[in-house]
């Protein structure tokens, strides 16, 4: 009888921990596999990879201008992986972020639409900012009572209520907010609703870097940070420490969709100078995954979403300078996530061959305790 | 009648890396009987079961079935020799019906005729009298009929070896009663069952022979005509070993604790705790034995206040301060008057610690709504575990590093040190030294007793019988959900105890 | 024949036609969720059946002097069917053998397959010099009927029941197979097992990964037929990106609002198709057009609301829906 015949070639085994320079190798590696995988793609288009990418930096980073353009399209980004990354901590699935800055927007435009001759420019942009979170925290904080009160899954109700806002925003386009009859468009803000530009981008950029920094306090110092962490690794825990586990949901969530919020104001009179329906244009989707390959950090959030708006903006000039279709961006993006997504798991898990080294045995006896 | 071998197991031996949880064993079952696999919790029954279905492949020795020699890697090796297990977590699909949880994971050829399953498993239930419609769907039904379910599921596959373990744990006795006249039926149709168990009264009543371990080690196999409860009971628990565990006696014991027919039902109404009663007193360790599963955690629970009290009171009075009754209080209230509770579940984590966290976090979970304004204090939980760190010798590399990585007896270390620490007026534990090695066993029942010295009310809730009675001052002996008696610590016999665990004791026994 | 008569035929005519592609998205999204695989990726998923579906009928037609209606169809469906297989095998193969979180990857998905898909339309009509449609000759096996006009004629009941797109008898043959699949045969019972609980499907020697796989991949292939028959019956052959964007979304709600089973989807689309609809053919005073457009959503919600709070154990999702699964995590 020898049991190794039913040993599987390949066995997994969770890893205990890996230093974090070999977990930074790999994943640096992943990024590298995603770009030469990118590459191999636009080899097939014949042109040359080397060339291209050269291009797509330069092009998002070369001049001042394009610089900007990157900017712009890293700031709801960062903004809105910031506003996800206390849900995701408490493994409450918000995958309604694009709802959530729809709906900042939707307030923010209000005022910005109607408000506009009755307070003066800074007044003007305080109640935007303020009430674009609050319409957020408010639209997110619906999954949330429900999650909390009878346990709906939030994901699914989440992803709907995306599709509700977006469709109030059409009805609005077209209806009540339609600027000349029958254009479909609500019309430009006055500049007295747009923010300020600092060194050539609205400040909106300012607001998301302060938002950072608060994220990172928020989570890392303070007790809603603590509860939200211990929620997220045990609810039975957090019940034996006294947490209303409800409440902790329902505050969080509103905070998430209050940080979205903002990210729509910010969107709306800072970049797009107006409410239209692809306000969120997908960067809700797009900051869940920077929120998640960031391992929730605020910081790493920074250099993610740094890096898929270089792609971006990259390859709107590689379109135009070497008629590659634009949407190469989205292919990239894709093949980077996976990329990254993939390989936490050879972080993670332990390859073990057959007739290699065999894992040692549980080293505290776990196992024979659990099974005795 | 000339009894035939279903089952042979010769020197079997299973190691889990230093443990050796089963060593050298013999086993026999024969066809046509009942025979009781009996032990205390941790004395190697299941797991020497699991290697006749499959769950497990032993490391030396051999199995035979019906006189040849087979070799078991799976669960359906198994029942391709005839042999089913119903464990003690049943494996059921919720939405599915019975009959569909039955044939689950059946390749037979064609397609799946549920009518068929349906009339098949009908068959099956007249004809050992199971009470169980194969349309139902599990969600529908009570525990014991999901049991039910799973004998069938045996039962369906051609078995005609069943090992049931602790098939009684979660049932009535009206249930109970019920399973035994099945189980006794199936005997006569000529089947070999083994049942595990430690529970004395149903062997007695049920099996035809026992067969004893302890400590992973065969202990012998005896006809139950021929033993008594008495007898059994000293081959479980075998002599009495002495420990050297300090004793001291606090000069000014007050009562602390008082609990009056506390009663308690679990989510799907079985009772849990039955009338209990007793006082724990400032200044002296109480034990609290029973097998596992008669009440100590909903007791200790109840009075952490994260269980719900049906009815009685739990007086609480605390040294120089008004008594309160703890019924009706939140978990944080309690907490806050000076209860605390280390309780070690099964897997160790789970309640009361948050694995991602380090030690610091964790020291935390009892602080963190302390002191005004929106931040945590992280200086205070931080000197916290540096000095549990130290005083304890937990191994770590630092008060940051996640305590789901540390080995089971650090995590322990730092749950009950993080209890100590907030200076509590009731200290319980349960489990404290689940796994541990002798020596930080030792560093726990010192720190215990440290406690006691201050006028700490202690409520030790442990398996060890020997351990019970050199720590603790009085025992209380929980029997399904009941009190079955208080002992003297100093003066009580482990015989006593264990006959006080298995009910057989009480009245009975005087 | 009324006129309101001939308004409503009309309608239900229209809302079977934008029913349809929701039709074959949902029964592959059930598929997949049966098996406990949330893919939210089934918007990248439509987008690239609907641009290599075109593309393979597209290349065909050049390819061949005299095309054949009946193989083109057959190739439309294939081609389309492949890439989704192969865009949830890429889903499989992180969430399974990977074990990454189901939601970001489907989102990661729905990144790629939007990209996928809008690149190939557009690399297409770059090589192709404007943009490229199937000839008329060929559309009409795409867009008509399959029965006989006889049939189609009968009064009040034939173009409802007879008038529409094959691919629409299709999708309910599908979705009765699934339906038998599900209920009647061992392997459905198998596959529900392993959506419902892993663990217990494991212990009873049922392969929860190769149960996975199979459902996930061929999952995925059937949703992207849903976005090959769009951009053939709807957007007249032509890609186009603007119209099939949503259509994955609502197919992801529609499999909710159906509760997971094969049959509802068949009237669960038509509904949706008419919500999708309502707003060009039916305008009521006070209730704004664009509103209507909301209707699948909400009415999605609040069935999704009215099952936890009913806590019926039928009507819940599979158990360990967006579970990913390890045994020795027990």
């Amino acid at each position: 009888m020898n049991p190794e015949t039913k040993t599987p070639l390949v066995r997994l085994a969770k890893r205990e921990a890996m230093e974090p320079w070999k977990a930074w190798c790999i994943r640096i590696g992943s990024i590298l596999l995603a770009l030469v995988l990118g590459g191999l793609l636009i080899a097939a288009l014949g042109k040359n990879p080397l060339a291209a990418y050269g291009t797509i930096l330069d092009g998002s980073l070369g001049r001042a201008s394009a610089l900007r353009q990157t900017a712009k399209i890293a700031i709801p980004l960062l903004g809105t992986a910031l506003a996800i990354a206390p849900c995701f901590k408490m493994r409450f699935w918000n995958i309604g972020a694009e709802g959530q800055i729809t709906a900042g927007a939707i307030a923010a435009s209000y005022f910005a639409l109607f408000w506009v001759d009755k307070v003066p420019s800074a007044l003007l942009l305080v109640i935007m900012g303020l009430s674009g979170a609050l319409a957020g925290g408010l639209w997110a904080l619906i999954p949330a009572f429900f999650k909390a009160r009878w346990n709906t899954n939030e994901t699914l109700f989440t992803l709907m209520m995306n599709y509700i806002i977006i469709g109030v925003v059409r009805w609005l386009q077209g209806g009540p907010w339609e600027g000349r009859p029958g254009s479909q468009i609500i019309p430009q803000f006055d500049s007295a609703a747009c923010l300020p530009k600092v060194f050539g981008v609205h400040c909106g950029w300012i607001i998301v870097l302060i938002l950072v920094v608060f994220i990172y306090i928020y989570m890392r110092y303070t007790k809603h940070g603590y509860e939200i962490a211990v929620i997220g690794d045990s609810v039975n825990t957090a019940r034996y420490a006294g947490m209303n586990v409800g409440r902790v949901i329902m505050r969080t969530m509103f905070l998430s969709g209050a940080i979205s919020g903002l990210v729509g104001f910010i969107v709306a009179s800072g970049a797009d100078n107006t409410l239209h329906d692809g306000v969120a244009a997908g960067v809700g989707f797009t900051a869940i995954t920077v929120a998640w390959l960031a391992q929730l950090n605020p910081f790493a959030m920074i250099a993610i979403s740094g890096m898929l708006a270089i792609l971006s903006k990259g390859a709107d000039t590689l379109h135009t300078r070497m008629d590659v279709p634009a949407s190469i961006s989205d292919i990239i993006t894709g093949m980077l996530l996976f990329c990254m997504l993939g390989c936490e798991f050879f972080i993670n898990y332990r390859l073990i061959f057959r007739g290699g080294k065999s894992s040692p045995e549980a080293p505290d006896g776990k196992e024979a305790v659990k099974h005795a | 009648m000339e009894t035939v071998c279903a089952i042979e197991m010769r020197n079997i031996t299973k190691r889990f890396g230093s443990v050796t949880a089963n060593d050298h064993i013999n086993f026999r079952l024969n066809r046509g009987e009942i025979l009781a696999l009996l032990g205390e919790n941790g004395s190697g029954k299941t797991t020497l079961m699991n290697m006749l279905s499959g769950i497990y492949f032993p490391d030396e020795g051999e199995i035979f079935v019906n006189g040849k020699p087979v070799s078991i890697r799976s669960p359906k090796d198994a029942y391709d020799n005839g042999i089913g297990m119903i464990h003690q977590h049943y494996k059921l699909v919720d939405v599915f019906t019975a009959a569909e949880n039955i044939v689950l994971g059946l390749h037979e050829s064609g397609r799946l005729d549920i009518k068929a399953v349906n009339e098949k498993v009908r068959a099956i239930c007249e004809k050992y009298g199971f009470d169980i419609d194969p349309t139902q769907k599990i969600y529908d039904m009570s525990v014991s009929q999901k049991q039910t379910v799973e004998i069938v599921k045996v039962l369906y596959r051609g078995a005609d070896i069943l090992i049931l373990d602790e098939p009684t744990a979660v049932l009535t006795p009206q249930e109970t009663e019920k399973l035994f006249s099945i189980l006794r039926s199936m005997k006569a149709d000529g089947k070999a069952i083994v049942i595990i168990t430690h529970k004395l009264h149903e062997v007695m009543e049920l099996s035809d022979r026992v067969a004893v371990l302890r400590k992973g080690a065969s202990i012998g196999t005896v006809a139950t005509c021929e033993t008594s409860p008495q007898a059994l009971t000293d081959m479980m628990v075998g002599h009495a070993v002495t420990l050297n565990i300090q004793r001291p006696q606090y000069e000014h014991p007050e009562k602390r604790l008082e609990l009056q027919g506390i009663t308690c039902f679990d989510a799907e109404g079985v009772k849990k705790l039955d009338d209990v009663s007793f006082t724990a007193m400032g200044g002296e360790i109480l034990g609290i034995a029973g097998i596992a599963g008669s009440g100590q955690k909903e007791l200790l629970e109840a009075i952490a206040g994260l269980y719900p009290v049906a009815s009685g009171s739990i007086r609480y009075s605390p040294a120089g301060r008004e008594p309160s009754d703890l019924v009706g209080k939140t978990p944080m209230q309690i907490k806050k008057a000076g209860v605390a509770m280390a309780f070690v579940p099964e897997d160790r984590l789970g309640m009361g610690l948050v694995g991602s966290m380090g030690m610091t976090g964790n020291m935390m979970l009892r602080s963190w709504r302390k002191g005004k304004g929106a931040f945590v204090n992280s200086r205070d939980p931080n000197e916290l575990a540096r000095q549990v760190w130290k005083e304890l010798d937990v191994v770590t590399p630092s008060t940051e590093f996640p305590v789901r990585r540390m080995s089971g007896g650090n995590v322990q270390k730092v749950l009950v040190g993080r209890e100590i620490a907030s200076a509590p007026s009731v200290l319980m534990t349960a489990y404290a030294v689940r796994g541990l090695d002798i020596n930080t066993s030792y560093t726990i029942y010192n720190l215990l007793t440290e406690q006691k010295m201050k006028g700490v009310a202690v409520i030790f809730v442990g398996e060890d019988l020997d351990v019970l009675l050199e720590l603790c001052d009085r025992i209380l002996v929980l029997c399904g959900g009941k009190v079955s008696g208080v002992v003297d610590g100093r003066t009580a016999s482990k015989e006593e105890i264990g006959l006080l665990m298995t009910r057989v004791g009480g009245k009975e026994a005087e | 024949m009324p006129d309101f008569v001939q308004l409503f035929i009309a309608l239900v005519v229209a809302a079977i036609t934008y029913g349809t592609p929701l039709l074959f998205g949902t029964l592959g999204e059930i598929l997949t969720e049966k098996s406990g695989n949330l893919n939210l990726g089934v918007e990248g998923i439509m987008f690239m059946g609907g641009a290599l579906g075109l593309g393979g009928v597209f290349y065909y037609e050049k390819a061949v002097s005299v095309p054949n209606g009946i193989l083109a169809v057959l190739i439309g469906m294939v081609c389309a069917f492949i890439a989704g297989a192969i865009a949830s095998l890429i889903f499989s193969f992180i969430t399974i053998t990977l074990r990454a979180n189901q939601n970001v990857t489907g989102l990661a998905l729905a990144i790629f397959g939007t990209g996928i898909g809008q690149f190939a339309g557009e690399y297409m009509r770059i090589q192709e010099g404007g943009y490229i449609s199937i000839s008329n000759e060929l559309k009409v096996f795409f867009i008509n009927s399959p029965f006989p006009q006889a049939l189609q004629d009968l009064p009040y009941v034939g173009n409802i029941l007879f008038g529409n797109s094959i691919f629409f008898y299709l999708g309910i043959l599908l979705a009765v197979a699934m339906f038998l699949y599900f209920g009647r045969s061992r392997s459905g019972l198998h596959l529900r097992a392993v959506g419902e609980s892993p663990a217990t499907a494991d212990a009873a020697g049922i392969s929860v990964t190769r149960y996975k796989y199979l459902a996930t991949v061929i999952g995925g292939g059937i949703s992207a037929i849903g976005g090959m028959v769009y951009i053939t019956t709807i957007a007249g052959c032509v890609w186009n990106h603007e119209g099939l964007s949503g259509v994955g979304w609502l197919a992801v709600a529609l499999v909710i609002f159906c509760l997971w089973r094969p049959l509802n989807a068949i009237w669960g689309s038509v509904l949706f198709g008419a919500l999708m609809i309502l707003y060009l053919r039916l305008a009521l005073p006070f209730i704004p057009t664009q509103l209507y457009k909301i209707l699948p959503y909400v009415v999605t919600v609040i069935v999704l609301i009215f099952s936890s709070m009913r806590n019926n154990k039928e009507k819940q999702p599979p158990a360990s829906l967006g579970l990913s699964y390890f045994r020795e995590d027990r």
